[in-house]
Parts: structure tokens; C-alpha cells; sequence
């Protein structure tokens, strides 16, 4: 897209940029920050690809994309890796935007899908599976049930979460703290399953509850990036009142916008969001808090930003599971134990950095 | 006003009255009400006054003790970082102990209830330091109710993430370690009991003592110091009572959520806003919740026992999600 | 490109003497609580209304429900004769733009980005920034003189500064009414002066009409052609300022003892309050 006829700026940081019909503001923070995340993802799979108990150079992980290679890395790389790093992408930037989705509408950096229970919900009908339904017979069932019985876990607790929430209206904070009581009880769930539960079927749970990209296949990329596909763009138009819902209820309603239908949207489409990334790879910690701070403060917005929160989220997931893959030799450790010790020092310091600016 | 904290007060205690005695008559073993009068006042060395002396008595003590530090330490976390959602896991008291405790099960062999007590302790003492200094170190001039809330929420992650990563290196370390981690009162004796108490009883006199100061810092620290209060020395001392209360509670039962969050809300219902009356009450509250919950939790599930944690949550959810939506939570 | 100014309403039954906004027999409160009953008011096209009377006597409810941002819990709220609850919320804001109490923006977020969101009416989401509405915010800045701090963080201004950034938001959003809660609270006299010649030369110029909640009486007195003095949720006068503030509305409504005096510069009324130190 380019600017017609390169119009003259009339509001000092406001450039147009226009074709036809569409027209939005070029803001070059953002559009570098999606590209340079664009560039970090690209090579953070390519090391994700390469780098394991058969390493392959990345040529030749190029030439297995483009048909070459031996029959072995094309195993390796088309069945195995590949799949598995794009799960991570496609996970990880739902999860990100499920939390900046969430950010907005309870105007709270605190926010995001575990903190108001939907991965909880999610999280205690994977155990229930597992614990309950796990052993003998039902096994093989119950792995291919897995993610759908996730799935339907986290948006039954997110109707539910609504529906308490609702009192002529949704607010952000009354939601916030329903949550916050549904998920005290899913973790209380959890944990008595947890105690219940023989300790290698605790194991599997606790494997599954930290959220893994072990074994992930096509079999994940297909649906959760199906979704993607439908619930991106959605997130992406539902991102213009998503703005204005941003200076509280009386002026967003002054400026014509449908407060409650538009928190609805929002709500629905993160919700969705956060229930299929969950799904497929477990409730992965803290990207869905975190990438969007992240991205907010490399954009310079005022903010949550859905594409570049995507962008960074991807890039933080898939740059943990090379480290949760190789780093610790032959013992593999779920991509969600790396994204917290990666994110949380992170955000310390963005927090310390700010509170310097703050008094400098 | 007065009138209904004094009745309220009142009511407190006899609850706590009934519910300490149906503590130590009610469990797992059905003991007639006889057996359990005479275990009391003229003990033999019978069966039951064996499970009545060492088992129910030393739980129902520590029960009440836990309960009055997390109902305390609730009603104070909320006081001074003026956050109705605040509750003392806030300050990464619970993460901190869970991790001191998986390092001391993982590395140090350790696997009694007896020996989680010091580890758990010193988990809590250092992560709430930790999170103050790192909050202080965010905020403008000294720690901010927010910038505490997101150094607490970064440090909870880190620290569950290392949590994570041992238990499922070691598969010993999640079977000890998953029993801990629901708040139980079960099988803590007199010994645990002993061990918390000092530091119990030190945080209980720190926190009361702290009231009238407490009630000028939630006018706003710029009036606190107007009225002639020193602001950095009460929120120094209100943090190490808070982790005195929280950390030996947990340090004994393991982490219990809830209390600390749901206690002062119900307790601001009757006494106001003026934490000479809130703490009290909601220390009162605090033990009559946790030893019914705990009750509870040894009948519903006969021969065995649900754990209290779970109790409380399960019942304490539904109560609090109905306060929310009764109407918008009163100011702290 | 239109030829016409962008922040110029369309011309749509701008005749003077038609009533634009009514309420009706209205009864508003918040939950339980009721603070205004069976209150009935009209607003003209073309005029100034402040809206006046003590702390806590409904000016702010009225306002809200005027804005639809408070349903009535009884009667009506008509916006050129049609129920406002029942127009699409965002037709209401193409000719009706309102300035809550102490509104929020995003921390960090620029006066340019904020004055932008005025235009959001006006805007679909492949439709975010289109010569019309930049045209718009250019001349909606130019008018509150704020055009040179558009690239400013909002919360780094002054007091004064930020007040105009709101009121040039309003502005850009390009309605024939306006209503304004408050908006010289926070200002000292000069820059609540600056504000109330903006809003008189928003009326004489561009012919909007406006509604306002004021709290200086003298002022008030000066700047609005048509004066609502409210006590305890009911319109106890209402009328042109020289009608309305008179020492026994003062006494009545405010509990004043107070002396009006004729404005020495304009000729409107003005007060000035008895009060026991004046011995000097």
C-alpha cells in the first residue's frame, strides 16, 4: 500500500496513507516492529528446525521445503519439526492476542486469559480426561479427545464467566474479579485431581498443565491454524473499537459505539482465541500476559497492538522452545516452563526501566 | 455503628466457639459426644483420647491460628496497597514457599511436614522481600499498589516456572510436593504447631498494633504524612507482619487461597472502613471459616478427608462471585 | 475533498427556534436512587444553555441522560422528536457530540491520536484516517489552538492544554450539539475564560448548539443565552440569565445571601455573595 500522491501531513504525526476507498495512518514503529519480529521468527524456526538429536544445516532444511533432502530429513523436518514450530507460532500469537484483547477490555496490564480462568477451564477438563479417563481402555481415546474436550472446557467456563459477569451490562472489572473466583475453584479441581490422581497420570497432567509442544503434529496445525485464519482478522477489524473502547464507557459511547455489543466482540473472539491455542499445546504461561506489554512498549503505543502483540508472541514461543528442546540436554521440559523464566525478568525490567523514567 | 461492629464482634466469637469445639468432636472416627467430654477433662489413655489429645486438639489449635493470620493478613495487604483484589499470594508469599519447599524436597532429601516448615518460611520471607524491593524499585518515590501487583505477578511466574521444571525433572519431588501444595490442616501435630506459633503471635501483635496508622496511610500517604505519620516505617512494618502471618500459615498448611481475598470484604460489611475494628474481625472471621471449612472437609468425604483448600475454595467462590455481583465492591 | 469546512455541521433543520433535544417527564437515578423526577426541559437550536445549581442537584445526571449515556428509568429523551434510546448509537453521535466529567485517555497517547478519535463516527476499520477527517482534525486543532502539540503525550500537558485537546475532540466529531460537563473545572479564570470564548464562537460562527454544565454563576451569566437553575433533582427556573439569577433564586436555590449587580462590562448579572467579612 502507498500513499497517493504523497498528501501533505496536516496533523504533525498523523501520515496518511491511502488507496481508494481505505485509508489509515502510517506508523513506521509499528510496521518495523512487526517486520523485525517477522525476521526474529523466521530465524528462531529455522533454528528450532535444524537444531535437535539429528541436526540439519539450514540449507538443507531449505532444500527438504523446496522437495529435496533424503528421505530421513524430510521425515525429520516435514513430519516432526515442522509441524511442531508452527504450532508453536500458531499458539503463541493466539495467545498473545487473546491477551491484549483481554488488556483492553479490563484497561488492566494484568489482564489476560489465565489470570480470568478461561486456560483454567480449559486446563480442568484436560485433567479430568486424563486423570479420570486416562488409564486402560479409554487411553487412545482420551489422547485424540484431548484438545476438543479442552476446548470445550474453556468456553463453557468463559459462557459461564460471562453470564455471572452480566448486570445490565458487562464491565471490565466486575469480569476480572468473577473470574478470578471461577478460576479459584478450577484450580481447587485441579489440584484435588492432581492428589487423586496415580503419580505418573499427575505427571502427564502436570506436563499437559505447563502448557507443550511435544509431539505436536499436523493434526494441531490444521485446526488451530483454521481458526486463526477466521478469528485474526476478526480480532484485527473488532481492533478499530477496540480503540475507542479505550476512553471509557461515557466518551466511547459519546464517539457511537455499542459499548456492550463491542466488549461482546472482543470478548468472544479473544475467548475463542485463547480456548483453541490452549487446546492445542496446554495452557502455555505468560505469553498471553506479557507479548503484548512487550509489543506495546516496543511500538511506543498507548495501546495494546493486535498485529505486532501477534508477531512478538509467535517469536517468544517458538524462541522457548528451542531452549526447552535442546537446552538441557536430553531431558525435554514443556515450552511453558521457559516462557515464564524468559518473559518475567523481561517484564521486571521493562517495570524497574519505567519506574527510572518515571523519576528521572 | 458501633452497636453492630460490638454484635458482629460478638457473634464472631461464639461461632468460634462452636466451631472450635465441633472441631475437636467431629472427624473421620465417630466418638461419642460422652468420650469426647471425658477426653477433655478426665482423659484415661483410651483410644479416643488419644485421637481427641494429639490429633484434633493440636489441628484445631492451628487452625485457628492460620485462620487469624490470613484473615489478618488480607484485611492488611488490602489496607496498604488500597486494592480491593489484593490478597497476600500478591506478594509472592505462596510461590515463594511452594519453591523453597520443591528445593528442599528436590535437593535436600527433606519429606516430613516438620522439615517443609523452615523452607516454606524462608521461601515466603525472601519472595515478599524481594517483591517489595523490585515494586519499590518500578513505582515513583517507593512501591505503588500497581507496580507491587505486576512485580508480584512476574516474580509468582518465574518462580512457578522453576517450580515447574523440577517436578517434572523428578517425578519424587511432584509426588511429595503435589500433597503439599493443597492447603491441608491434616496431619500437622503440636510439634508444627509450636514452630509457627512464635512468629504467628509476633505478626498478630504487629498487625493490631499497626491499626491507627493503617487507618491514616488509606486517607492517601500526602495526608498520612500530614497527620503526622511515618509512611515508610508503617509500610515496612505492615509487610513484615504480612509475611510473618501469610508466611507461617503457609509455612504450616501449605498454600490456601481465599481467605486472605474473601475474609475482609465480609468483614467490612459490618465494621466500616476503620481497621481498629476490621482487623480484629476479620482475624476472627478468618479462624471460624477455616476450621468449618476444614470440618467440612473431614465429613464430606469420609473415610478420607477433602483438603481445606479445596473446601475453601468451592465454598468460598460461589459466595464471592455472589458479593461481586451484588453491587461494586466498597472502597478499602 | 469537500469544499465545505469539515467541522461544519450539515445544514439539516438548522432553522432557530426548533427544538433539537427534549426531555420528557424523565425520572433518572442509579439503581435505587432516584435523583431527578418528572423533570420535562427543551433545547433550542442555535443557543447556549448552561445548566446551574448546587453540588449534587442532578446538572451532571441530567446531562448524562441528555447524552444518552443514562437511560430514564421514566419518560423520554428525544433527539429532533425521536426517542434516542431507540436510534442507532452511532447515528446519535453523528449529531450529537458530548465531553464527559473527567474523562480517561490511554496513558502515553498523543493529542493528535486523541483529537483523531473524535472522528471515529465518521470512520469504519478499513476507513481510519480519510482526507475528510483529516481535514477535519487539522481545523479542529487550528480552533483550540493546540495544532503546534499534536505530537505531545496527553498527560504531559497543562491543565488548560488538555481540556482544549477534549473540547477539540468534540469538535472533530463535527455535531450541531454539543454537551459539555464541566469544562472549565480545573482551570483557573483565564484559561476557564479561553474555554467559554471558544464555545460562544463555536455558537456565532459554526451555529452549534450547546448544553453545559457550568459551577461559576457569573460566568454562566455571561456566556449562555439561556440559564437551568436545578435544586434537588428539579428545574426550580429556567430562562434568559437576567431572568434567573436574582437574589431571591440565589436564596432559594444556592441558600446565598447575595447582592446581583449588573456585569459592569457586558451588563449581565452578576453576583456577588453578602457573606460576613467585608468590613475593610
Amino acid at each position: 500500500m502507498t500513499a497517493t500522491a504523497a498528501p501533505a501531513v496536516k496533523v504533525a504525526g498523523r501520515r496518511p496513507l491511502r488507496r481508494g476507498p481505505v485509508s489509515g495512518v502510517w506508523r513506521p514503529r509499528n510496521a518495523a516492529v512487526i517486520v523485525g519480529g517477522l525476521v526474529v521468527l523466521v530465524l528462531a524456526l529455522a533454528v528450532n528446525i535444524g537444531r535437535g538429536e539429528f541436526p540439519i544445516s539450514i540449507p538443507e532444511v531449505l532444500a527438504v521445503l523446496v522437495g529435496g533432502g533424503d528421505a530421513g530429513q524430510q521425515f525429520i523436518v516435514l513430519e516432526l519439526r515442522l509441524p511442531r514450530s508452527l504450532t508453536g507460532v500458531l499458539v503463541g500469537g493466539a495467545l498473545a492476542v487473546a491477551g491484549a484483547i483481554m488488556q483492553s477490555i479490563a484497561r488492566n496490564p494484568l489482564a489476560s486469559p489465565d489470570i480470568i480462568g478461561i486456560t483454567w477451564g480449559a486446563s480442568a477438563a484436560a485433567v479430568t480426561l486424563i486423570v479420570l479417563g486416562g488409564s486402560g481402555l479409554v487411553g487412545s481415546l482420551a489422547a485424540v479427545g484431548l484438545p476438543i474436550a479442552a476446548l470445550v472446557g474453556g468456553l463453557v467456563t468463559a459462557v459461564l464467566i460471562y453470564a455471572l459477569a452480566w448486570r445490565k451490562g458487562i464491565q471490565g472489572f466486575r469480569l476480572v474479579l468473577v473470574g478470578i473466583g471461577i478460576n479459584a475453584m478450577l484450580a481447587a479441581l485441579v489440584n484435588w485431581l492432581l492428589i487423586v490422581a496415580q503419580v505418573y497420570e499427575a505427571a502427564r497432567a502436570q506436563v499437559w498443565l505447563n502448557g507443550s509442544l511435544n509431539a505436536r503434529g499436523w493434526e494441531h496445525v490444521v485446526p488451530v491454524g483454521i481458526a486463526l485464519v477466521v478469528l485474526v482478522p476478526a480480532a484485527l477489524v473488532l481492533s478499530f473499537v477496540m480503540g475507542a473502547l479505550q476512553y471509557g464507557d461515557d466518551t466511547a459511547t459519546g464517539l457511537g459505539v455499542r459499548v456492550n455489543a463491542a466488549r461482546s466482540a472482543l470478548l468472544l473472539v479473544g475467548v475463542a482465541l485463547a480456548a483453541v491455542a490452549t487446546a492445542g499445546a496446554g495452557p502455555i504461561a505468560f505469553v498471553a500476559l506479557v507479548s503484548p506489554q512487550i509489543a506495546q512498549r516496543l511500538v511506543g503505543s498507548a495501546r495494546p497492538q493486535i498485529g505486532a502483540s501477534l508477531v512478538v508472541g509467535a517469536a517468544l514461543t517458538v524462541i522457548s522452545d528451542v531452549i526447552a528442546r535442546t537446552a538441557f540436554g536430553a531431558v525435554e521440559l514443556p515450552v511453558g516452563v521457559v516462557t515464564a523464566v524468559l518473559g518475567a525478568p523481561y517484564l521486571l525490567y521493562l517495570l524497574i526501566r519505567q519506574g527510572q523514567e518515571a523519576r528521572a | 455503628m458501633r452497636t453492630r461492629r460490638l454484635t458482629g464482634l460478638t457473634l464472631l466469637a461464639v461461632l468460634l466457639v462452636l466451631v472450635v469445639f465441633a472441631s475437636i468432636a467431629l472427624g473421620t472416627k465417630v466418638i461419642p459426644f460422652a468420650n469426647v467430654w471425658s477426653a477433655l477433662w478426665t482423659p484415661t489413655g483410651t483410644e479416643d483420647d488419644i485421637v481427641i489429645r494429639s490429633l484434633r486438639i493440636p489441628r484445631t489449635v492451628l487452625g485457628v491460628l492460620v485462620g487469624v493470620a490470613l484473615g489478618l493478613a488480607g484485611a492488611l495487604i488490602q489496607g496498604h496497597t488500597r486494592n480491593p483484589l489484593a490478597d497476600p499470594g500478591l506478594l509472592g508469599v505462596n510461590m515463594g514457599a511452594s519453591f523453597l519447599v520443591v528445593v528442599g524436597i528436590y535437593v535436600f532429601g527433606v519429606t516430613t511436614l516438620f522439615g517443609y516448615v523452615w523452607f516454606a518460611f524462608v521461601g515466603a520471607m525472601v519472595a515478599s522481600a524481594a517483591v517489595f524491593l523490585l515494586g519499590s524499585a518500578g513505582g515513583r518515590g517507593g512501591a505503588t499498589p500497581v507496580t507491587l501487583a505486576l512485580a508480584g505477578a512476574a516474580l509468582t511466574f518465574l518462580l512457578s516456572g522453576l517450580v515447574s521444571a523440577i517436578i517434572l525433572i523428578d517425578t519424587d519431588t511432584l509426588d511429595a510436593y503435589r500433597f503439599w501444595n493443597v492447603g491441608s490442616l491434616a496431619g500437622r501435630d503440636a510439634a508444627v504447631a509450636g514452630q509457627v506459633a512464635p512468629f504467628l503471635v509476633a505478626g498478630v501483635l504487629i498487625a493490631l498494633a499497626g491499626a491507627p496508622a493503617l487507618n491514616a496511610l488509606s486517607l492517601g500517604e500526602d495526608v498520612a504524612r500530614s497527620l503526622g505519620q511515618d509512611v515508610r516505617r508503617t509500610r515496612a512494618l505492615g509487610i513484615v507482619a504480612i509475611t510473618l502471618l501469610a508466611g507461617g500459615a503457609t509455612a504450616a498448611c501449605g498454600p490456601i487461597g481465599f481467605v486472605g481475598l474473601v475474609v475482609p470484604h465480609v468483614a467490612r460489611t459490618f465494621t466500616g472502613p476503620d481497621h481498629r475494628w476490621l482487623l480484629p474481625a476479620s482475624g476472627l472471621l478468618g479462624a471460624v471459616l477455616l476450621l468449618a471449612a476444614d470440618v467440612v472437609g473431614r465429613l464430606v468425604a469420609r473415610p478420607g478427608e477433602l483438603q481445606v483448600g479445596i473446601v475453601l475454595a468451592f465454598v468460598g467462590a460461589p459466595f464471592f462471585i455472589a458479593l461481586v455481583r451484588r453491587r461494586t465492591m466498597a472502597a478499602v | 475533498m469537500t469544499t465545505r469546512s469539515d467541522i461544519q455541521p450539515a445544514e439539516t433543520g438548522a432553522q432557530a427556534g426548533r427544538v433539537r433535544l427534549a426531555a420528557e417527564s424523565v425520572r433518572l437515578g442509579y439503581g435505587e436512587r432516584t435523583i431527578v423526577d418528572d423533570l420535562d426541559l427543551e433545547i433550542v437550536q442555535g443557543t447556549v444553555t448552561a445548566v446551574i445549581g448546587p453540588n449534587g442537584c442532578g446538572k451532571s445526571t441530567l446531562l448524562r441522560a441528555l447524552g444518552r449515556l443514562l437511560a430514564p428509568a421514566k419518560g423520554q429523551v428525544l433527539l429532533d422528536g425521536k426517542r434516542i434510546d431507540r436510534m442507532p448509537t452511532k447515528e446519535v453521535a453523528a449529531v450529537l457530540g458530548l465531553l464527559p466529567q473527567a474523562p480517561t485517555a490511554p496513558e502515553g497517547l498523543t493529542v493528535g491520536d486523541l483529537v483523531a478519535r473524535g472522528r471515529h463516527p465518521h470512520q469504519a476499520w478499513y476507513r481510519q484516517w480519510s482526507a475528510d477527517d483529516e481535514e477535519a482534525v487539522a481545523e479542529a486543532l487550528d480552533w483550540t489552538g493546540i495544532a503546534d502539540l499534536a505530537e505531545r503525550p496527553v498527560d504531559e500537558l497543562s491543565g488548560g492544554q488538555r481540556q482544549r485537546a477534549w473540547i477539540s475532540m468534540a469538535l472533530a466529531q463535527g455535531t450541531e450539539l454539543l454537551l459539555l460537563d464541566e469544562p472549565t473545572t480545573f482551570l483557573d479564570l483565564s484559561h476557564q475564560v479561553e474555554v467559554l470564548e471558544l464555545v460562544t464562537r463555536l455558537n456565532t460562527e459554526r451555529g452549534r448548539t450547546v448544553v453545559m454544565v457550568l459551577h461559576d454563576l457569573n460566568l454562566a451569566a455571561r456566556y449562555a443565552d439561556r440559564l437551568v437553575a436545578m435544586k434537588n433533582g428539579a428545574i426550580m427556573a429556567q430562562g434568559r440569565p437576567a431572568d434567573v439569577v436574582t437574589e431571591p433564586l440565589l436564596r432559594e436555590v444556592f441558600g446565598l445571601e447575595a447582592k446581583v449587580v449588573p456585569d459592569p462590562v457586558a451588563g449581565t448579572p452578576m453576583v456577588v455573595p453578602i457573606g460576613t467579612r467585608r468590613d475593610r
